[in-house]
């Protein structure tokens, strides 16, 4: 077992080693990048990453360029969590047979994809990897929409939410159907932890991924990740978009250990009223037109009882 | 713990699934991953048990599809070590789209393609409508045309695709029921030979070399990709048939056993030939043998390597013939045929005069019957006489209703 890096404040940590460099194309202000940075700097252990098919992907391994300071691999839109338990399969193979060329090291395996590539086309990947116990964390940077080919709806796309495949219009407020819970499904799948982070809340996140590279076998995280370009708001407000997403309850920050224990980790002081996190985005701008009003307070009332759900589960520990 | 060798007889008993099974385990893998489908599922349970049974030292991961059992092999070939699977038709449809991103990152991975047709109709009997589909996937293709053959040509396919000259993937085909479940006699090697012909994996451009991170699976827009893809049908054209010679000639002198990239039996002095894939190799060889006795000169040609397709071979083979026939084992589907338009496509621009026909047979396990073969040879012998095509260009075998015949 490797020792748990020793993380003093955000400048140190924001300063660390970095294997994710800011030579990418990612779009200023996307959130992205301040999630993988915040995984990667978690760890002083060698990485073995890949990215399926989105924005991270395709804007940080543009032949002949790449910004990956670590081993990283590419397949497809569906199979990044695959693709790193086929390289873990590979490292536990090598380590028996004697053959791996550093062999006193401990590298972590992390697949990244955005919530397309998790909560949809990947779904599959993701759950037999999960079932079949690999040692993997799986990273999804949960922008609620397919950013990277221009704003479709995903099934993590909230209702009410004007996506260009759901778009708002005279007769509707937009996305339909309400997100998927990603977080209760991996837990369901019994891993050893799961958990839902925000990359304003570093600490939090930081402790959480360390807790999830600590133990042996498969690891969901679900990062929220403000997308400018699609969420509609000003590059320069990502980290006040994070502070909304995580205040107003519409992003609680929470953790699953194997299935059975939920700890809420984030308890806001103040909490902000959901109207407040609509009205910072484009997405839901019809949302306040007088026809479309009522999805606000359908808003507010779906996050109250979310947070009371998860606060029962936490209470009874289950 | 030490995994365990295997005592083998000399000749063994073994349909093409166990065969394969068989070679697979000899070849010490690092990573199977694999997902069950007939009619390859023998090769997956038999190797499984070698697993529960101790003679298998590598990972062996049972996935939840074939996309993901090739995908898992990609992540772990990419790692660094030997890989191999195995599938069949629908399972090999599914796997299609990683197909080009394994040949495209140039990961070598062993890859048993069991044959069989594609729904619809629903069909598990064996033809070549799945090999067909991986014909443009950039992999090499071997075919097998018996068990021993099934056999055989694993070691040679790990041999060739793990070049550093070449890195590229490689199947090895064998007919669904024909190969797959027919036990014959299989001449073995010992643990210790088949393994070292194959030898210790030597990795490149490994991800789990700590010291030298690699990024695998890049981008590339109109800038580069068309040199990529051009610099992966070079190497396949210039680079990979001199290997497959050199591993058929090492092969031989270590087993006795001669491969050859076209299986010519029988054309040196013939008037007429079939060219064809599979068991059908078999038969047509019978069948030509017989054909000579009635005073018609009938060869066979085999193709042993389908990708890169041995254009130059196939040229030299069917140069002196007078009337030759393709057998296609697969749907056209609006067109003449896959081994047809390739044939055509070596012999244009030739000397050669020979009058071409193709034939299309066997779908979904139809049988070809020597009677078949009789009259196909007795058919080319008529052009031959005649000196055209005396029949249209395409037609069916063995299927019921009016005869199909087009172009």
């Amino acid at each position: 077992m490797s020792e748990i890096k020793k993380i003093k404040n955000l400048k140190e940590f924001s300063t660390s080693a970095d294997r994710f460099e800011g030579a990418n194309l990612l779009c200023p202000g996307c959130a992205h990048s301040i999630i993988v940075r915040e995984v990667l700097n978690a760890t002083n252990d060698d990485l073995i990453l890949s990215a399926s098919t989105g924005c991270l992907e395709v804007c940080t391994a543009v032949y002949p360029y790449t910004s990956w300071d670590a081993s990283w691999i590419h397949i497809g839109f569906e199979n990044g969590s695959t693709a790193v338990a086929g390289a873990e399969s590979m490292y536990n193979a090598l380590k028996t047979k004697g053959r791996l060329k550093q062999p006193d090291r401990n590298p972590k395996f992390v697949s990244f994809a955005g919530d397309g590539a998790s909560y949809d086309i990947g779904f599959q990947w993701i759950s037999g990897c999960m079932e079949r116990g690999h040692n993997i964390m799986h990273v999804v940077l949960d922008n609620e929409v397919y950013a990277n080919t221009g704003g479709q709806r995903s099934s993590s796309t909230p209702i009410g939410s004007s996506a260009t495949t759901s778009p708002s219009g005279s007769h509707s407020y937009g996305e339909k159907k309400n997100k998927k819970d990603m977080m209760s499904i991996m837990a369901a799948h019994h891993i050893p932890y799961v958990a839902q982070v925000a990359p304003n809340k570093w600490k939090d996140m930081v402790k959480k991924i360390q807790k999830g590279f600590a133990v042996d076998g498969p690891v969901f995280i679900n990062a929220v990740s403000p997308c400018t370009t699609e969420w509609k708001f000003d590059p320069k407000d990502t980290m006040y978009l994070t502070d909304l997403s995580t205040d107003s309850l519409v992003f609680p920050l929470y953790e699953i250990i194997d299935g059975k224990e939920l700890n809420i980790t984030y308890r806001p002081k103040n909490v902000v009223p959901v109207e407040e996190y609509l009205a910072a985005q484009g997405r839901f701008k019809h949302l306040f037109k007088d026809q479309y009003k009522h999805m606000i307070k359908e808003w507010q009332d779906r996050v109250d009882s979310n947070w009371a759900y998860l606060q029962r589960r936490e209470e009874a520990k289950v | 713990m030490a995994f365990d060798k295997m005592e083998l007889k000399d000749i063994e008993v073994w349909d093409g699934n166990f065969a394969a099974a068989q070679a697979m385990r000899q070849c010490q893998i690092d990573v199977v991953a694999a997902y069950p489908i007939t009619p390859s599922t023998p090769i997956v349970e038999g190797y499984a048990k070698f697993q529960s049974d101790n003679f298998i030292e590598g990972e062996y991961v049972m996935v939840e599809s074939e996309h993901a059992a090739m995908s898992a092999c990609i992540g772990a070939a990419a790692a660094g070590g030997r890989v191999a699977t195995a599938t069949s038709s629908q399972g090999f449809a599914l796997m299609v789209e990683t197909l080009y991103q394994a040949s495209g990152m140039r990961l070598p991975i062993v890859l048993n393609v069991v044959n069989r047709a594609l729904a619809a109709p629903l069909n598990v009997n064996g033809d070549h409508s799945d090999m067909y589909l991986g014909r443009d996937s950039g992999w090499i293709q071997f075919d097998a045309y018996c068990p021993q053959d099934a056999y055989d040509l694993n070691f040679i396919a790990f041999k060739v695709s793990e070049d550093h000259d070449v890195r590229l993937p490689a199947m090895v085909h064998q007919d669904g029921f024909m190969t797959s479940h027919t036990a014959q006699g299989v001449h073995t090697l010992t643990d210790d030979q088949g393994y070292g012909f194959v030898g210790e994996y030597k990795p490149m451009n490994d991800m789990l070399d700590f010291e030298h991170p690699v990024t695998h699976g890049v981008q590339t827009e109109e800038d580069w990709h068309f040199e990529h893809k051009a610099r992966q049908h070079n190497d396949l054209m210039t680079k990979v048939m001199p290997k497959i010679q050199t591993a058929f000639d090492e092969f031989e002198k270590l087993s006795g056993r001669k491969y050859n990239i076209v299986e010519k039996y029988d054309t040196e002095d013939a008037d007429v030939a079939v060219v064809c894939l599979g068991t059908s190799v078999e038969t047509a060889r019978e069948v030509a043998k017989e054909m000579r006795a009635k005073g018609i000169k009938a060869g066979v040609v085999g193709i042993r390597v389908i990708r890169p397709f041995p254009f130059f071979e196939i040229q030299e083979a069917l140069k002196d013939l007078k009337s030759i026939a393709t057998l296609d084992r697969s749907n056209p589907n609006g067109a003449p045929g896959m081994l047809f338009n390739e044939v055509a496509g070596c012999l244009f621009n030739t000397d050669t005069k020979v009058l071409l026909s193709g034939k299309v047979y066997g779908l979904g396990g139809r049988d070809l019957t020597k009677a078949h073969l009789v009259e196909l040879f007795t058919e080319l012998q008529a052009n031959v006489d005649a000196g055209k095509l005396t029949t249209p260009q395409q037609q069916f075998i063995g299927v019921r209703g009016p005869k199909l015949s087009f172009l």
